[in-house]
């Protein structure tokens, strides 16, 4: 059951849009809230969190591959001692015991036969774990000494991918380009959708007829023959190909404005501007669009998800984001290649694209009762 | 009052809560309804007339709290869980509603509709519930009940929906009938038909019934006894007589002042001649062709009409006769045959383009002041949106000026301009309708039942405004109304239409008092004699 206007003289003091009141109402609900601040934090996430990260979303670390996610610094103590020997092997020295504290590393060498050369502190640097080393060869006896390394301490919160790339470095591109993806491809929808809607609606008859049949036509299109060809036209430009994304995913818009221009048309202030010589263009602009907002706001938060499902299925058949790029539906896939021997790589990807979606869809349907007229 | 009661309301209150606090809706009103009794309760639209029987009935919206205390004979059924209120709701205590339109679901034929409660309420078999339903279409006196019964709702007329809807609420064989506006949507002689069939119905099963309306002259003709509403509050009871004939409170007195009142003098003989209609013909729908069946309606069928400066012809008639096609046609809205002369110049048949040098001079003020102003746009803008196509030349600022003219013109603060229309009461809206109207300083406006959707006491107010406005700016009107008060207190010259054609013409008086066609007569009794009808019925 809907609310029951009251029906109060205006308040000198207050004048309230209806924008005004459905933000009102729209405060009320709690989980749209939440979910426009989940949005804000992802947003601002994407777009500066790949600046501040502290790794490359591109840079490789063989020596970590498919290394869990831990809040510990990489390389872990167990594995500082074997890294060094493993690059000292070929320096031809015997090891003492090694010590690591505070990010560095203290090994004392020792040689049988011959004086130490300093230069087998290159060795060290060669690894990726270590850097600065330094060789302190005793003054009473060269063929002993002690050496020293800080060790390069690497945090991957969220473990790295089958290539050694940090993943929340990916994480965070990835909510980049499916952000941008779903705001630009439903920008276009939008634009396009809206103006075509209005315009076939109000202008009817046989125009309308024409144009929805237009829609009909481009509807019966399978959409994956579309993209093959687009990218086969344009090469793999990723956002000329979201335009064309954005270009196909109005058909929705357009039908769903129609329908509400269909009905705005016959609603008297309509017939009040035309009584009033306003000329159909400015009747469109001026009174059905800022009319069919609440619904295809609506739709409008409910297209983004859509749209970026449609690019993770995209990334997956590979027509999508290209190496070393990346987005939600390129790590979720490679997670579920994945999942038997590294399950964060899947879970990590597919629980922000969960909580991107779930936000969306809450904020939509959060709109939806806000905006609603009935409730007016 | 000796009789057994059958509801009793005590101080019940109504509180909905909204974004702005709580309001109080109803602020504890008591009532008591007899056995077989007719009790109206009146009151202006906001009162909290319909909210105090929503409340008994459980039907509150979803933010509404009611609290006190409501018996059916004895038993407590306020805030009742649902299950033990629909043994009484639906039953004993039903109602029927404004809207006969949208009350019935149009995708299940009359008889499936009627058959529902007497199943689920009355454990009846389905082919009982069918003979039942085939007995109370008959009770309705609905023409050819047998057919019906297997029709959709949109086969049916609006009174015949009505009917059908106390039908349905006859079903159970209720004790107490709550009518909540059930004529309001309907014309003046189905509104006559209508109550003279409760009327009837009450006589023959002893059932009591519950009146809510606005229309003092229902109460007047069908009611014994009358509660008088206003802000939430009683402000009088009483026997219906002695409410009518001796009224205690300033505003029951108010109310029944209410009736529009005054009449207009013709203008001048050789007064100029505004608009000019020769043969209007207006056809909707296509012609037969290709796999098509012809689906032509004539609604409007060659009228010839000429308004002269400063006179006011009123157009009545009921609903679907063509009345405000006319109008519309007149002004271009809608394709027409026939000429149309406007100061002289040819105007039949030109388009958008073409008409758009007239449209300043020739206004239309709409119906619904709720849906004629766009809810996204600010009075200001709405008011100015005319002035930016007739008068591209005007800054900013003097349009401004202009629009704060129009609204001290039509009674209205300037300041107010920067509101929403769903900040205004109705009265208002249709005051900035008129506004928008006259800050193109028309010539003739087009006024299409601009007081129907008003309470009686509004609908004076603007009554006078288009009196005054007429006199200041020297206005010609086209008064399109099925109100016959009001035409009668705004029109010089009186055109009554049925099925497209006009039946009968002429001065005010000449018709109203005598009238020569019969459907003029049996209109004019059915507005102005409804007590009279409903006596020489029943007896």
């Amino acid at each position: 059951m809907t609310d029951m206007p009251i029906d109060t003289a205006p308040r000198p003091d207050t004048s309230r849009s209806l924008w005004a009141t459905a933000m009102l109402r729209l405060k009320r609900n709690k989980a749209a809230m939440a979910s426009i601040v989940v949005l804000i934090v992802l947003a601002i996430a994407g777009a500066f969190g790949p600046l501040v990260a502290p790794h490359s979303y591109s840079e490789v670390y063989p020596e970590f591959v498919k290394v869990r996610p831990s809040l510990q610094p990489y390389p872990q103590a167990e594995q500082v001692i074997p890294a060094a020997e493993s690059a000292l092997r070929r320096a031809r020295v015997d090891l003492g015991g090694i010590e690591v504290e505070d990010g560095k590393v203290r090994i004392p060498v020792s040689s049988d036969s011959r004086d130490l050369d300093p230069r087998i502190s290159r060795y060290l640097d060669r690894s990726d774990v270590f850097s600065n080393a330094e060789l302190t060869i005793d003054a009473a006896d060269p063929k002993k000494g002690m050496m020293e390394a800080s060790v390069q301490e690497l945090y991957f919160i969220m473990g790295t991918d089958a290539n050694g790339r940090d993943l929340f470095s990916r994480i965070l591109i990835s909510l980049r380009i499916s952000l941008m993806i779903g705001a630009l491809a439903t920008a276009v929808a939008l634009v396009i959708g809206v103006a075509y809607g209005a315009t076939a609606g109000f202008v009817g008859g046989r125009i309308d007829n024409v144009m929805m049949r237009f829609v009909d036509v481009m509807y019966s299109l399978p959409f994956v023959f579309f993209v093959i060809l687009l990218v086969v036209f344009f090469g793999r430009n990723l956002v000329l190909m979201f335009l064309a994304v954005g270009a196909v995913e109005w058909l929705d818009m357009a039908r769903i404005t129609r329908g509400q221009t269909l009905s705005l048309r016959r609603r008297e202030f309509v017939q009040a501007a035309e009584a009033m010589g306003v000329s159909s263009g400015s009747i469109i602009k001026r009174h059905i669009i800022p009319n069919t907002a609440g619904t295809v706001i609506i739709y409008m938060t409910l297209l983004i998800p859509k749209v970026i499902l449609l690019e993770s299925f995209l990334s997956f058949l590979g027509l999508g984001v290209q190496e070393p790029l990346t987005s939600l539906g390129v790590l979720i896939s490679e997670g579920a290649k994945n999942m038997r021997n590294a399950p964060f790589m899947l879970f990590y990807p597919a629980a922000t694209m969960t909580v991107l979606l779930f936000a969306l869809n809450f904020l939509g349907d959060g709109l939806r009762d806000a905006l609603d007229p009935k409730d007016r | 009052m000796t009789r057994e009661p059958v509801l009793e309301i005590d101080d019940i209150r109504v509180t909905f809560d909204t974004p702005d606090g709580a309001v109080e809706a109803v602020r504890g009103v008591s009532m008591r309804v007899g056995q077989g009794e007719t009790v109206a309760v009146v009151g202006e639209s906001g009162s909290g007339k319909s909210q105090v029987m929503m409340s008994a009935m459980g039907l509150l919206a979803s933010n509404g709290q009611a609290t006190g205390s409501v018996r059916y004979r004895g038993q407590e059924i306020l805030n009742l869980p649902t299950d033990k209120l629909n043994k009484i709701r639906g039953a004993k205590i039903t109602m029927i509603f404004q809207e006969p339109m949208t009350s019935l679901d149009p995708l299940y034929t009359i008889e499936d509709q009627l058959c529902e409660p007497l199943m689920i309420h009355g454990g009846k078999s389905r082919g009982k519930a069918s003979a039942r339903v085939l007995e109370l279409l008959k009770l309705v006196q609905i023409p050819e009940p047998e057919r019906k019964m297997k029709a959709y709702p949109y086969e049916l007329s609006g009174g015949q929906r009505q009917r059908v809807m106390i039908a349905m609420a006859l079903a159970n064989d209720p004790d107490l009938l709550i009518a909540d506006e059930p004529t309001t949507a309907l014309d003046v002689t189905i509104q006559a038909e209508i109550l003279h069939l409760l009327a009837d119905l009450q006589k023959r099963l002893g059932m009591s019934i519950l009146f809510i309306t606005h229309d003092l002259g229902i109460v007047e003709a069908f009611a014994d006894r009358v509660y008088v509403m206003r802000h939430g509050k009683l402000e009088e009871e009483g026997e219906t007589a002695q409410i009518f004939n001796a009224p205690v409170t300033e505003y029951t007195r108010m109310l029944l002042d209410a009736e529009p009142s005054g009449t207009k003098a013709a203008p001048a003989q050789d007064a100029q001649v505004m608009l000019e209609g020769h043969g209007v013909k207006v056809t909707f729908g296509q012609p037969a062709g290709f796999l098509r069946k012809d689906t032509q309606f004539t609604a409007v069928r060659g009228i010839d009409v000429a308004l002269r400066q400063e006179q006011t012809i009123g157009i009545v008639g009921e609903s679907g006769s063509g009345k405000s096609t006319l109008g519309r046609a007149l002004l271009q809205l809608l394709p027409a045959e026939g000429r149309v002369v406007y100061l002289g110049h040819e105007i039949g048949g030109l388009d958008r383009k073409g008409m758009r040098p007239y449209r300043d001079g020739l206004q239309m003020v709409f119906q619904d002041p709720y849906g004629s102003l766009s809810p996204r746009m600010t009075v200001s803008e709405i008011i100015t949106e005319g002035l930016l196509v007739h008068e591209p030349g005007l800054s900013s600022k003097e349009r401004a000026k202009r629009a704060a003219q129009a609204l001290e013109d039509v009674g209205l603060e300037p300041s107010m301009r920067n509101r929403f229309p769903h900040e205004f009461s109705g009265g208002q809206r249709q005051r900035i309708a008129i506004a928008r109207a006259v800050v193109l300083r028309p010539k003739v406006i087009v006024l299409d039942e601009p007081t129907s959707a008003l309470d009686r006491s509004v609908q004076k107010q603007v009554i006078e405004l288009l009196r005054r406005l007429q006199k200041e700016h020297a206005l010609s009107y086209l008064f399109i109304s099925h109100d016959l008060a009001v035409v009668r207190a705004l029109s010089d010259y009186v055109m009554v239409m049925k099925d497209g054609a006009v039946v009968e013409e002429g001065q005010t008086e000449q018709v109203f008092d005598n009238p020569r066609a019969s459907y003029t007569h049996e209109l004019m009794r059915a507005a102005f004699d409804l007590r009279g009808i409903l006596r020489e019925k029943l007896a």
